[in-house]
């Protein structure tokens, strides 16, 4: 019988007025890997958040190796053996990875530079963290930024470690890459945690399961003694088909055409580098590919608010390179666009939902003066037909609401635009699987319209179901353009680690 | 020449210190408008007590407690209250500015004692004033300027060398992680902001103490505000700041020094060198977008560890 | 107990809290003045008295009030683009540089003609004051906040120049000084005080139907939360930048005209008595909404007014007038906490309103 080191009980958790924690129940052994699931929002981060010492539990108690606890710091989690390692790195650009692993817990009035430096290759070495002590993170890769955040904990003496949504900004070889890390660390006695809402991750590595719906605990499994089928029912709370419908093409007639186009980073290095595809009416084009390989500036380059260095853009044959917003806009061409950062591009926090709406509607009208009718019934339209769940449409901030309603009316307003072209990043994530789902029927609905999609997307599974070709993006290069019914997780894995497949699609890139 | 070079340095001591007080301010990621407001008290106290006490040292310390006490009104509204930098710093400046006069009002006109004058007298430093030019300059001054020079190289081991400058700056480029890390962030922005306060009040406790060295009202003429354009001028370095503060003290005599000689310039335009050369170095640093040189990522924002 | 979010209060709520810290500050003060030896209701009564009390003491109040207003409006609409500029004390001086160049060099034209040249050259000067960091923060990202602090002091030492030197007065003996003006370059009264009031009032409304009603303070408003999204929705950020940045500035500077026609008469250096930077609080007071700040700029040129009476009636220093307005804003500038956050206590969860 391994040692208990963790024991959580009735821990209970509020912000404002929303219920994040009830009644949770956690129990951490020596040596075993914990994987802690549950959908977005579902209050894992909140509960590790308050293990690692950064939140203060409402009410419950915390048991440290049998002895009860009070966290009032990350410092108290710290000194007790606890190292938690953030999906959001909690890095300093400018520092190098040994200050920044250092920082904070460093005996002595100086630095000893030398010292430090030994000291963490060897832990280095003997968990297999490859990284640069002396190399400044903001010339990191992101792997590496994981690998400093491992080490930071490790380096403070952590045998209880910590991991939330690890895999998020990883490829699938790098995935493996580490749970080959977190078998050692196992191995050498720690208990380790893992934050995922990733069921196949769950059945490869951890050794027990607890899930979380709703902010409290649902049931602790034995992953020996369990399934997909079962953890799914008891994430969601009903037994839910997780496989999306893929519906009919549409005319696939040619709509947009991208041609040898490039697009630059702010320092003159190329984000995106010389791609060709095209875009077919009635049909959803899936874009895969690890964070930063030039998604996010091929959105933007598409919709005009990103320069487009060399090559063109072709919309029903006709230019729109070097067009901004506006003028895509007055040529007729609609381009709806929801970008992944909604709460920064595509909506305005502080409005209220009609003055959200508004956004697109506002410059139909000549004069100075605005005119809100049309977007107060528009409004009132995608609440309805969308189920938002709002106090009103007026005078309430977007930003108070859930990320799914926030999400749907961002959803709603563009494809109100009536669009030919519809471009989404990432919608949803942050979302709980049942907004999810309803995400993935208004894209199929477009798609059935016969409008254009292009949507960009994280989760592999759902890239596979929901598109009919996938185009995999590496280094702002196409690796390749593939049939989603016909394609496997191991190729574009590959694909995404930029392992480039000699196929008919991309020798046009040559 | 040589002894404007001398009169450079003297002229740059208190705005050299006010510099050093808000580069550590803002180093911790706090923009302390109140500049003026922390020289302004620390001048007035460390009169006061010169005044009435004739101890320089009571004098010199009560200067620096004075500006970090105003330093602590600022800290405890943007630390724990987390209000609006920047008019909390406008704020501190006019009840700085408020506060002195009230205090200074009684004290106009006085001379210090003896003791005092004495004290902050030239003293030549053996060996080190006779190198030729930098010597005269640097080495044959008073008791507060040695100070000066002193705190300079001890803030410059302070932020680069120690484990404390090291959490000092990580808070100020990002306080979740340094709170991740286990540092205690509040103590160390206290800390800091408080110790920046001290140094401004030294700087006005050099003007009121040794440079002019009457009581009068208005006796910074502005020079907090320079301190402030100071710190980007010094790219947040210590070091950087002695060469921008001398240069700027030194514009600021020069223009009486040039009246003798007819310049095509008119004075009133060399009066405005210091500020377009700030001018300059504002906007060829956001030209360059250096990784290195820039501010502290979390000036100006309040930090709360629970912000979801 | 710790610190803990609240749902945030809005409304009347968040102003019972401010008047409360305005109490509380006021009763914090008074302790403060008891230990000097003075009577603090006497005080605080007599400052109201020395504000209100006559028509004299009223024209003088409403005479601070006005340029504080007028500035605020002008500031008000870059800070709604998030532009934290604290330039208003150089627009204000490069305004009156404007005025006053028509003043002196044209000062035969009929009285109305040579006043609306003064008020378009202080708007443009205003205006271009404000547009060249503006110009800087768009294409490069300069800071705004230590850029317009330093066009502040090129302006100062500009009039400086002025007043020493270019336009100095050769009728002035010993203490330099730029010319009075001729009558026709001074802002006629209406009421007792010079149409300024008029020009402020008429602003508010301008302001504010601006800010709410029109595509232009839309989009604005949007540029401000977010430029992405502005430029995603057709927003040309800098026909809007350049549109606010000018009508911005110029209201700013149209407060140095108001002040050298309708006030002193002439152009000199203690022109704005480092207004300019008052008004950076009393626009974020206002909460950028135009008739707040009439209200906000009304209360701090009554602390002003009855400060500098009592400072004659009292015999107290007028820096006491500072001081309490001072420890005032502490107040105020604190109580925005409790407005945001509030105290739990551990295993309880009990909710303390103040």
């Amino acid at each position: 019988m391994t040692e208990k080191i963790v024991s959580m009980k009735n821990i209970s958790k509020t912000f404002g007025s929303v219920k994040a924690l009830s009644n949770v129940n956690l129990d951490l052994y020596k040596g075993e890997v914990h994987s802690l699931l549950g959908e977005n929002g579902a209050g894992k981060s909140t509960l590790m958040n308050i293990l690692s010492g950064i939140y203060v539990p409402d009410e419950g108690s915390l048991s440290i190796r049998g002895k009860k606890v009070r966290l009032r710091s990350p410092k108290d989690s710290i000194d007790l053996g606890i190292g938690m390692i953030h999906q959001h790195f909690k890095l300093v650009d400018v520092l190098t990875a040994k200050e920044n692993i250092v920082a904070g817990y460093n005996k002595g009035v100086f630095v000893k530079g030398k010292e430090l430096t030994e000291k963490i290759k060897a832990t280095s070495v003997k968990y297999g963290l490859e990284i640069d002590p002396d190399k400044k993170v903001y010339n990191m890769s992101v792997a590496e930024k994981q690998r400093v955040e491992i080490l930071k904990v490790l380096y403070r003496g952590a045998d209880v470690l910590i991991l939330d949504e690890p895999t998020a900004v990883l490829t699938p070889q790098e995935t493996e890459g580490l749970f080959d890390i977190i078998r050692n660390m196992a191995k050498e006695g720690c208990a380790v945690v893992i934050i995922t809402h990733k069921l196949n991750e769950v059945m490869e590595i951890s050794d027990k399961v607890t899930i979380l719906r709703k902010g409290q605990s649902i049931k602790t499994l034995i992953k020996n003694e369990t399934n997909v089928n079962e953890l799914t029912e008891e994430m969601v709370g009903e037994a839910i088909d997780l496989s999306i419908k893929r519906v009919p093409l549409g005319s696939r007639k040619k709509v947009m055409e991208i041609k040898n186009m490039t697009v630059l980073h702010g320092d003159r290095t190329k984000a995106v580098d010389n791609i060709n595809f095209d875009l077919y009416s009635g049909e959803i084009l899936g874009v895969a590919g690890i964070a930063g390989s030039g998604q996010k500036e091929l959105c933007d380059a598409l919709a005009g608010l990103e320069k487009i260095h060399s090559g063109d853009v072709l919309y029903q044959g006709e230019s729109i390179r070097g067009k901004k917003p506006g003028d895509i806009i007055k040529m007729g061409i609609t381009m709806s666009f929801v970008p992944e950062d909604r709460l920064g591009m595509g909506l305005v926090a502080s409005m209220d939902i009609v003055d959200n709406v508004l956004l697109k509607e506002y410059q139909k009208y000549h004069g100075v003066m605005l005119h809100k009718k049309t977007s107060k019934e528009k409004a009132m339209t995608i609440v309805e037909q969308l189920n938002v769940s709002t106090p009103g449409i007026n005078n309430y901030p977007v930003r108070m609401l859930s990320g799914g309603n926030i999400q749907k009316i961002l959803l709603g307003r563009e494809i109100a635009a009536d669009p030919s072209v519809m471009i989404t990043a990432y919608p949803s994530r942050g979302l709980d699987i049942a907004s999810s789902m309803l995400v993935y029927d208004l894209l199929n609905k477009q798609k059935q319209k016969d409008v254009a999609v292009l949507y960009i997307g994280e989760d592999l599974d759902v890239l596979m179901q929901l598109s009919d070709r996938i185009l995999v993006l590496y280094n702002g290069m196409i690796t390749g353009i593939v049939d989603a019914k016909a394609t496997t997780r191991e190729q574009l894995g590959l694909l995404m680690s930029g392992v480039v497949e000699e196929t008919d699609e991309n020798s046009q890139k040559r | 020449m040589i002894s404007f070079l001398h009169a450079t340095v003297q002229a740059g001591t208190a705005l050299l210190l006010a510099t050093l007080g808000e580069i550590i301010t803002q180093k911790v990621g706090h923009l302390n408008l109140g500049v003026e407001g922390m020289m302004l008290m620390g001048a007035v106290m460390g009169f006061m007590v010169g005044f009435n006490t004739a101890n320089p040292i009571m004098a010199i310390l009560t200067a620096a407690i004075a500006g970090a006490t105003g330093a602590l009104i600022y800290a405890f509204l943007t630390v724990t209250l987390k209000a609006n930098q920047e008019v909390t710093g406008l704020t501190l400046t006019t009840f700085g500015a408020g506060f002195a006069t009230f205090v200074g009002d009684k004290l106009v006109g006085f001379k210090l004692p003896g003791e005092i004058n004495h004290f902050f007298r030239q003293i030549s430093l053996p060996v080190l004033a006779d190198i030729p030019v930098i010597g005269e300059m640097f080495f044959n001054q008073n008791i507060y300027v040695y100070m000066s020079y002193a705190i300079v190289v001890l803030l410059g081991i302070l932020l680069y060398k120690t484990n404390i400058g090291l959490n000092l700056r990580m808070i100020g480029e990002n306080a979740g992680a340094a709170d991740a890390s286990g540092i205690n962030v509040l103590k160390y922005k206290y800390g800091f902001i408080m110790l920046g306060g001290a140094l401004c009040g030294l700087g006005g406790g050099y003007l009121s103490l040794v440079y002019v060295p009457v009581w009068q009202e208005g006796i910074t003429a502005g020079m907090g505000w320079i301190a402030v354009a100071l710190v980007i001028f010094s790219l947040w370095n210590p070091y950087r700041a002695i060469g921008g503060a001398y240069f700027f003290g030194g514009l600021s005599i020069i223009g009486f020094r040039l009246q003798k000689y007819s310049l095509p310039i008119s004075i009133y335009f060399l009066d405005m060198l210091p500020y377009l050369a700030t001018i300059v170095v504002l906007i060829f640093m956001s030209l360059k977008k250096s990784k290195e040189n820039k501010p502290p990522n979390e000036l100006s924002r309040a930090y709360f560890r629970e912000e979801r | 107990m710790r610190i803990a979010k609240r749902d945030e209060l809005t409304g009347n709520k968040a102003t019972y809290v401010r008047i409360i810290a305005i109490l509380a500050a006021l009763l914090f003060s008074g302790i403060f003045l008891l230990i000097t030896g003075e009577n603090p209701l006497e005080i605080y009564i007599s400052m109201i008295d020395g504000a209100l009390g006559s028509g004299y003491r009223l024209t003088e109040t409403i005479n601070i009030a006005i340029p504080l207003l007028v500035a605020s409006l002008g500031m008000m609409m870059a800070y709604k683009m998030k532009f934290w500029n604290i330039g208003a004390e150089g627009q204000i001086f490069m305004g009156a540089f404007g005025a006053t160049f028509f003043a002196l060099y044209f000062n035969t034209l009929p009285r109305p003609l040579l006043l609306i040249l003064m008020a378009i050259g202080a708007m443009v000067m205003g205006g271009i004051w404000l547009l060249i960091p503006a110009y800087f923060k768009g294409k490069f990202g300069t800071n705004e906040t230590l850029f317009t602090l330093m066009m502040n002091y090129v302006a100062i030492k500009w009039v400086t120049y002025l007043q020493y030197s270019m336009w100095k007065d050769p009728n002035s003996m010993g203490f330099p000084r730029i010319a009075n003006f001729e009558e026709n370059a001074l802002l006629p009264k209406l009421f007792g005080v010079h149409i300024g009031w008029l020009i402020a009032l008429v602003l508010v409304v301008f302001v504010y139907i601006y800010m709410t009603r029109t595509k232009t303070g839309y989009e604005l408003a949007v540029i401000g939360e977010s430029e992405n999204t502005a430029r995603y929705a057709g927003i040309s950020i800098k026909s809007t930048m350049f549109k606010t940045m000018l009508i911005g500035g110029g209201i700013v500077g149209l407060t140095g005209m108001i002040q050298v026609s309708g006030i002193s008469g002439t152009l000199s250096v203690e022109l704005t008595g480092g207004m300019g930077y008052t008004a950076v609080i009393t626009t974020w007071l206002s909460g950028l909404n135009a008739p707040a700040a009439a209200v906000v700029c009304f209360l701090f040129a009554l602390l002003e007014q009855g400060g500098s009476y009592i400072q004659t009636a009292f015999q107290i220093s007028a820096s006491v007038a500072q001081i309490l307005q001072s420890i005032i804003l502490f107040f105020v500038l604190g109580s925005e906490f409790f407005i945001r956050y509030k105290f739990v206590r551990d295993k309880k969860i009990k909710e303390v309103l103040k």
